[in-house]
Parts: C-alpha cells; sequence; structure tokens
C-alpha cells in the first residue's frame, strides 16, 4: 500500500515535470505579456525595459531553470494579472470550481444509477426509451449551447403562444411552452464565507439556485454516458451465472439487483468515473465562461487572453495533479470494492 | 425586481440638498429615502486600482468613478469645468488654473494646487502616461488653488491633456508602506501599495473588490459637486467576458446596466420591454496599412487608390457591422478638428480597375493579409470580406487571422503585407491619428509606431509638428484637415469605418446623459428612477 502510495507520488512529479516543460515550450506561441499589460501608445523603449525586469529576454534554458528552482519550494512566481503569487490566485478561484464539480458529480450519480439500473431492468419500457433518446440528444449537444439555452429558458424566459390564447386550452398549452425565467443568469451571487478564501454556495438556499443551471450543463455532458455505462454493465451482468442462481434460489429480485447486481455494474463505473471527474474540471472551463462563474476555468482564458504564462503553467501543473490525485483514488477504491485487485501486483 | 433597495435614514440631509439644487427635484422626492443599487456589467474589470499604472478604457473608466479630471469632455466634445474651475493662458507655454476650493479627498485630505502638481509629476514617470505628458515641461503651485503648468514648446492641446489628470491625493500616497516601499510607486507587475489602496475626490469610492468577480462602490457622501443629479448610493460592477451571458444577465434582470452590447445582440435588446439600448458612432477608426517596403506595387499611389476605390465601406458597415458602423474614408471622426466633411468612401470597382491597368498590374498580384479575430467588433469577417472584395481588381489575398495576444507580436514585426488596426486617439484629436499611424517610421522618436504600411511624406510630419505648436485654433484645424486630405488623395491607407459604441440597461436607469463617445460613462452623475413596483 505504501509502496504503491510512493510510486504514485513519483507518477505525479513525472507528470508536473513533463507539463511545466510542454507549457514553458510552447509559452512564446501565448503572445507577448507585454502588449496585455501596456497602453497602445507606449514606446518601444518602455516596452523593452519592462521585458528586461521580467527576464523575459533571458534564454528559455534559463528561464525555466529559474521556474524550476522556485517551483521546487513551492514559489510558481508571480501572476500578471492578478499581481499575486499564482498559487494564491489559484487557491481562491479553486472552491469555485470544486463546489462546481460537486454539484454535477451529486447529479450524475443520483440520476443515472436510478435511470441506468431502470432501464437496464426494464429494457422495453417506453420510459426506458425515452431516457435513451434524451441521451443520444444530450450527448451530442455541445456544453456551451445546453449553457446558452437553459439560461435562455429559466433565467431570461420564453413566452410562446403557439395556440389560441382565447381557448382555454389554447391558453394552458400556451402556458405550458412558456417558461417564467428569474433565475440568476451568471455569477456565484453572495456565497457564504466559511474560512480563509473559500466562499460556499452550499449553505444557503439562495446560493443553491446559482449553482443549479451551472450545474445542470456541466452534468449534461456526462450524465448520459454514465446512464448508458450503468445500463451496458447491468445488462451484462444479469445475465451472468451468479444472477441466475440467485434467481433460481429465490432470493428477492431487489434484493438481486441492488445487491448482487448492481455491486458488480459499480466497479468499471468506478474507473471510469475517477477520470471522468478529471475531465470534469476542464469542461468547467466553458461551463464557467457561459455562466461567468468565478472559478478556475474563467480565471484560466482570462490568463489565456492576457498571456498570463506563469498563471497558465501553474494551472495546467495544478489540474495535471488532481488528475493524478484522482487516479490514484480510483484505484484505492477500487481495491476496497473488489478486493482480489492488487495494487502493487505483488501478493498482499 | 430590478433594483435592490434598502431602507437607511443618514441619505435624507443629501438627498435634499441635491433636490434643492436640481432644477426638476420632483423626481428625486421619491428616492430619497432609499438606497438605490445599480449592477453593471463589462466585458473586463480594471486591471488595478492604480489608476497610472495602465493607460486603457477600464482604467479611464474607474477613474471617473474614483477621481475627477481637472476638466472634462461633455457630450459634444467640448470642455467642461470639473476639479478646475477656470483657467488662464498666461503665455504661449504657460498656463494657469484655478481649482475649486471646496474639495476633500476620500481620505479626508483637503484638496490643493499640491495634490495636482504631485500627480503630474507621477504622471509623467508612468510607462503608459509618460508619452503623452511629454509636451509639459513642469508644474508648479502659485498659491493653494492655483497651479501653473509649463510646456516645453507652445502646445495647443493641454486642456486635452487635462481631462487625464485626475488629481490624487499626495499625502494620502506619501510614505512608505509596510513592505518598505514607497506608497507611490508604479508597478507594473507586482503587489505595489497604490494598486491596492485609493483616495481620490470622485463620486465613490470602492467598498469590496475581488480582482476578476467583483467590485463594489458606494457613494461619496462628501462629494464636492452637489450640482450632480446622481442618486446611485451603490454600484456593483461584475466583469462578464461572454458577450451571450452579458446580455442574458440585463434581459433577465440580474443587471441593470452593461457595455458592451455585442452586434447580434442588438435587435434583441432593442426589442425587449424591459431594456433599452442606447449607441453612438464611435470615434475608433478600424483600417487596413498597405505595406510599401514588403510590396513594391504600393508604392505607386494608383495602386493604393485602386484598393482604396475597390473596398466597399458601405457594405461593411450596413451588412456585415448591422449598421453598428459609421463608414469612414479618413482617420478624424467628426467633431475632431481635423474632420473633413467633404470626404466620402469612394466605392467603384470600375475606377479600380483602371487604375490598376495603368499601373500595370491589371493582371492583379498576391499579397498577405494579417487580422485579429478577437480584438475589434468582427474583425475576422472584416477582413474576409476585404479579401472577397480586393478579388475582383485580381488581387489574391492570402488571410491569416490570429488572436490579439498573438496578433501584436505579429503586428510589430509587419509580418503581412496589409494589416488591419482599430485605433482610438488617445488625446481626442486629429494629430494622434497621424503621429502613430501614417507619420514617417522612426524607431528612436517612436513616431509611426503602428504605421504598418511605412507611408512616408516628411512634408505631412512636418505640417503635423508645426499644427502640434499653433496655439491659433482654427489655423490648427485648417492645418490638420490638409493632413487629412493629402492622406486621401495619396491613400496612404485604406480607411474602413468607425465603430460604433453601444450600450443597454433597465429602462429606469437614465444613462443617456450620462454617455460620451469617448466611452467613459460619467456615473456619478446617474440618475435612476424609482421603478413603480
Amino acid at each position: 500500500m505504501i509502496a504503491f502510495l510512493i510510486k504514485r507520488l513519483f507518477h505525479a512529479l513525472l507528470v508536473m515535470f513533463v507539463i511545466s516543460i510542454i507549457a514553458f515550450a510552447i509559452q512564446d506561441n501565448l503572445g507577448d505579456p507585454i502588449q496585455q499589460m501596456v497602453g497602445q501608445s507606449v514606446p518601444e523603449s518602455e516596452r523593452e525595459a519592462l521585458r528586461e525586469e521580467l527576464g523575459l529576454n533571458d534564454s528559455y534554458l534559463t528561464q525555466y531553470l529559474r521556474f524550476a528552482g522556485n517551483a521546487a519550494r513551492f514559489d510558481f512566481g508571480y501572476s500578471y494579472i492578478f499581481n499575486q503569487p499564482t498559487t494564491e490566485v489559484i487557491a481562491r478561484h479553486l472552491p469555485a470550481t470544486l463546489e462546481l464539480v460537486a454539484a454535477s458529480t451529486f447529479l450524475i450519480i443520483a440520476l443515472s444509477i436510478p435511470i441506468g439500473v431502470y432501464s437496464a431492468i426494464k429494457p422495453r419500457a417506453w420510459l426506458t426509451r425515452f431516457f435513451m433518446s434524451v441521451s443520444i440528444v444530450g450527448i451530442s449537444i455541445p456544453v456551451f449551447l445546453t449553457a446558452i439555452v437553459l439560461i435562455q429558458l429559466f433565467a431570461i424566459g420564453v413566452s410562446w403562444a403557439p395556440f389560441p390564447a382565447d381557448t382555454g386550452w389554447g391558453a394552458w398549452l400556451n402556458d405550458v411552452v412558456s417558461t417564467e425565467g428569474g433565475m440568476p443568469a451568471y455569477g456565484r451571487g453572495d456565497p457564504v464565507p466559511v474560512f480563509g478564501t473559500w466562499e460556499t454556495n452550499f449553505a444557503s438556499l439562495d446560493g443553491l439556485t446559482y449553482l443549479v443551471l451551472p450545474a445542470i450543463s456541466l452534468a449534461s455532458i456526462m450524465l448520459p454516458l454514465f446512464i448508458r455505462l450503468i445500463r451496458a454493465e447491468m445488462l451484462e451482468v444479469l445475465q451472468s451465472e451468479y444472477v441466475k442462481f440467485a434467481r433460481a434460489k429465490g432470493i428477492s429480485m431487489r434484493r438481486v439487483y441492488f445487491l448482487h447486481a448492481l455491486k458488480n455494474t459499480m466497479l468499471p463505473v468506478i474507473t471510469v468515473g475517477g477520470v471522468q471527474i478529471g475531465t470534469l474540471v476542464a469542461y468547467t472551463i466553458l461551463t464557467e465562461r457561459v455562466f461567468q462563474w468565478p472559478g478556475m476555468g474563467l480565471m484560466f482564458l482570462d490568463a489565456i487572453q492576457r498571456s498570463d504564462i506563469p498563471l497558465i503553467v501553474t494551472y495546467l501543473m495544478i489540474v495535471g495533479l488532481i488528475f493524478v490525485i484522482t487516479n490514484t483514488l480510483v484505484d484505492l477504491i477500487y481495491g476496497l470494492v473488489n478486493p482480489t485487485v492488487k495494487l502493487t501486483g505483488k501478493p498482499a | 425586481m430590478t433594483v435592490i433597495r434598502m431602507p437607511r435614514v443618514r441619505k435624507t440631509l443629501l438627498a435634499t440638498t441635491i433636490a434643492a439644487t436640481v432644477a426638476g427635484g420632483g423626481l428625486l422626492a421619491s428616492t430619497a429615502q432609499a438606497d438605490t443599487t445599480l449592477r453593471m456589467a463589462y466585458d473586463a474589470d480594471p486591471v488595478s486600482l492604480d489608476i497610472h499604472e495602465q493607460l486603457s478604457g477600464g482604467i479611464m473608466q474607474l477613474s471617473h468613478l474614483l477621481f475627477d479630471p481637472l476638466v472634462r469632455w461633455d457630450q459634444s466634445l467640448n470642455i467642461e469645468p470639473r476639479l478646475a474651475s477656470d483657467w488662464e493662458q498666461v503665455d504661449d507655454t504657460t498656463m494657469h488654473m484655478t481649482l475649486r476650493d471646496d474639495v476633500t479627498f476620500h481620505s479626508g485630505n483637503a484638496f490643493t494646487a499640491r495634490d495636482v502638481v504631485w500627480t503630474i509629476d507621477r504622471l509623467k514617470r508612468s510607462s503608459d502616461f509618460k508619452a503623452i505628458f511629454d509636451p509639459i515641461e513642469s508644474a508648479s503651485v502659485v498659491d493653494e488653488h492655483t497651479v501653473e503648468i509649463n510646456t516645453v514648446k507652445p502646445y495647443p492641446l493641454l486642456l486635452n491633456l487635462a481631462t487625464y489628470i485626475f488629481p490624487m491625493d499626495s499625502e494620502f500616497y506619501s510614505g512608505e508602506a509596510k513592505d518598505g516601499d514607497p506608497k507611490d510607486e508604479i508597478v507594473k507587475n507586482g503587489n505595489s501599495w497604490a494598486s491596492t489602496h485609493v483616495s481620490g475626490t470622485g463620486p465613490y469610492t470602492v467598498t469590496e473588490r475581488q480582482q476578476g468577480v467583483r467590485t463594489e462602490f458606494a457613494r461619496n457622501a462628501d462629494y464636492w459637486d452637489e450640482a450632480s443629479p446622481g442618486n446611485v448610493d451603490k454600484l456593483v460592477l461584475t466583469p462578464i467576458s461572454e458577450n451571450a451571458t452579458r446580455v442574458a444577465a440585463l434581459l433577465s434582470g440580474d443587471v441593470d446596466f452593461i457595455a458592451p452590447v455585442p452586434p447580434n445582440d442588438l435587435e434583441r435588446v432593442r426589442e425587449s420591454d424591459d431594456a433599452k439600448l442606447v449607441t453612438m458612432s464611435g470615434t475608433r477608426i478600424i483600417m487596413l496599412h498597405m505595406n510599401q517596403k514588403r510590396v513594391e506595387a504600393f508604392e505607386d499611389p494608383r495602386v493604393r487608390k485602386a484598393f482604396a476605390y475597390a473596398i466597399n465601406q458601405e457594405g461593411i458597415a450596413d451588412r456585415l457591422m448591422k449598421g453598428f458602423a459609421t463608414p469612414a474614408a479618413q482617420m478624424s471622426p467628426e467633431g475632431y478638428v481635423g474632420h473633413v466633411d467633404s470626404l466620402n468612401p469612394r466605392y467603384d470597382v470600375a475606377k479600380a480597375k483602371e487604375l490598376m491597368e495603368e499601373a500595370g498590374y491589371a493582371d492583379g498580384f498576391e499579397i498577405s493579409m494579417m487580422a485579429p479575430n478577437n480584438r475589434y467588433v468582427n474583425d475576422a469577417q472584416i477582413s474576409q470580406a476585404v479579401a472577397a472584395m480586393l478579388a475582383r481588381i485580381n488581387v489574391d489575398v492570402d488571410l491569416k487571422t490570429l488572436p490579439k495576444a498573438q496578433y501584436w507580436g505579429e503586428f510589430d514585426d509587419r509580418a503581412a503585407d496589409m494589416m488591419l488596426i482599430g485605433w482610438h486617439a488617445d488625446t481626442e484629436d486629429s494629430a494622434n491619428f497621424h503621429e502613430y499611424l501614417t507619420a514617417c517610421p522612426d524607431a528612436d522618436t517612436g513616431a509611426g509606431q503602428y504605421n504598418a504600411g511605412n507611408y512616408c511624406n516628411p512634408e505631412l510630419d512636418k505640417l503635423v509638428a508645426d499644427a502640434n505648436e499653433e496655439i491659433d485654433l482654427e489655423k490648427r484645424a485648417e492645418m490638420l484637415q490638409q493632413v487629412e486630405q493629402t492622406l486621401y488623395d495619396e491613400a496612404a491607407f485604406v480607411p474602413l469605418h468607425w465603430q460604433d459604441l453601444a450600450w443597454a440597461s433597465a429602462q429606469n436607469a437614465e444613462i443617456e446623459p450620462v454617455l460620451n463617445v469617448m466611452n467613459f460613462p460619467y456615473l456619478g452623475d446617474l440618475v435612476v428612477n424609482d421603478d413603480a413596483e
């Protein structure tokens, strides 16, 4: 177990080392940070002085070694746009992103398991067909569009009147296809401070209303995937010998489905899920931009637009770290769910 | 619900004073006992609270909230007194400005001539402002409320410059911060004291700031300008960079005021019952340079003219920009001294072909073109349209569009034969266009820094230099108009249009009187009516 964690630590360091090299290598193509810092009429001599001061004139290797030396002491430099250490900037934006990811993960788990199991148990029910076709649509609509449609429907509201409004049934149908609006369209509202830079949206009902639309649109990418995954796995497990045997033994169907079958269904789901949570962090970039959600993704886009190289590099390294950590956790959980899996490859 | 109100008692006195001084006092009666909040969303938020750190639209908008300039432009581009109540040209290079004596800073310090001198000295140290403050030799205190400004040479644009002088609280910014650095240090990429602490004379103070997330402002209860009709007690600024979300936030009533409004959503905002749209012809010229150093053909004025004839400015403004632009044939927009009324876009393909043939290029040639794709409104589409139009005179365009972060590096390298640029004159004056965009490039003096066409006409440079020392404003205007005329006749560049400006707000915010072509809304004077809830 300890050997496994140490091995993973080396993995993490290696991943971050590679990311830092790649991020540094592309920085020349990220644009000139000086251009973003100064006004249009600043003469070249001033720009040159600033470039020198920031050390942008040094060779690639010198710049990298300076960065790596500082990074080893957990000093990733100063963000050009925020004028603060990049780690502080990211620490301030991280809670918003984690809360959004947590809310989406909750939605995904709470919806995908019952729907997936239901559609596996009753593959021919009309409700199953409905879920399957909706999930096809969901998987093929980009998150950007989902978000904008959600804003239009539930924040601004639409009033359609395709039916004659002067008849009772027409007015009723018009009401059905029209939406009120009124949900917040952007931002986090007034989150409640917990400690330090961490503010939460989970503490109040008002805070939760801000979370609903972004969480739904973020979940919309992964939800169909998980419903289909759980359904497929469950269908397979239901065909297996031990399920047939359990049924033959006369165990109640509920017990068979939810205790024996579901447990084995979840094995591959956990593997995929762990990796996908990392991906979810990456997808927050789009969701956060549309909803102006003040998390890491929005900050990262800002950093790219203004060529804030230290912040870009730190962000990439921290996201890399998150990927390594979630993967390690998945492997550990896997061991718990299925004790036959050995982490180190040696006999336990 | 568009405006949040909470009862507060303290405001009553101030509101009564304002009501007494404003002619239409009746409209204020209803708001006397309530707090009025304006929630606004811009596409970006100011990079710092130090107003000398960067010369940009965002910083100027912030300056007008937290500070007051000595003088400012009104809606028809006339100079309006602010902290300077009067001024007098003593001789060719000296001006005396009389300051208001009833002004205090947010810190409580009294505003005096010393603060103005201190601010001008600091401006001359700022990397972004020093270039435009070069003409000022020095400033000195005459008495408590009179300041003397000396220019190196006779300088007719001193009042234009004074719109950039937002006096800072010299006492507040003097001394050393905790880390031993001077408090007035201007740092581009560091955590300077002045970038997080602020004391001005303006209508608002900052009460909370989370960079990139939100900034809150509260009305300065002791604001000197009692004639200001402004009745907004609290401003909340949220940057929303995504165009669709910014519009959605306004339409859903989450914010009360947005800028800019993207051209694609103009109709949607205009048709909405809850929101109103205000547009104005802007002053930012969008143009294309034709690089004579890279393409021999561009040295021939007939070829340059052919290009000018081939491009349909009105078509671009009408169809591509959906009327959200004013077609241009020169750099100076209407209202600028150098603007020549008689210059119109000269779209005529037959004439263009004729000129190309005359110059010996009937079969055309190949050129490269570069444009940014996220800097100006529809910049990439505009360059595509231009490329298509040039194809009609047999010019084959290899077009490349880039994000602005990459584009300006290429622009500095003059990496293509034609490059697109938009320019707003910081001094709101015609000479500025020529100095940066069409003057003979000279790396030492910085002249023609953005002249990607390498067009060079020393006579025009001389004319502009003379104009900049000409105190007789009428004569000066004639000289600058002659510059525009010559540039037009020689087709020094291809002007496209002036990009319009657009703002939108909730119905109860009277934004029209506080907006202007510089895009510095004077929010201190904004009136928000009580909506009948």
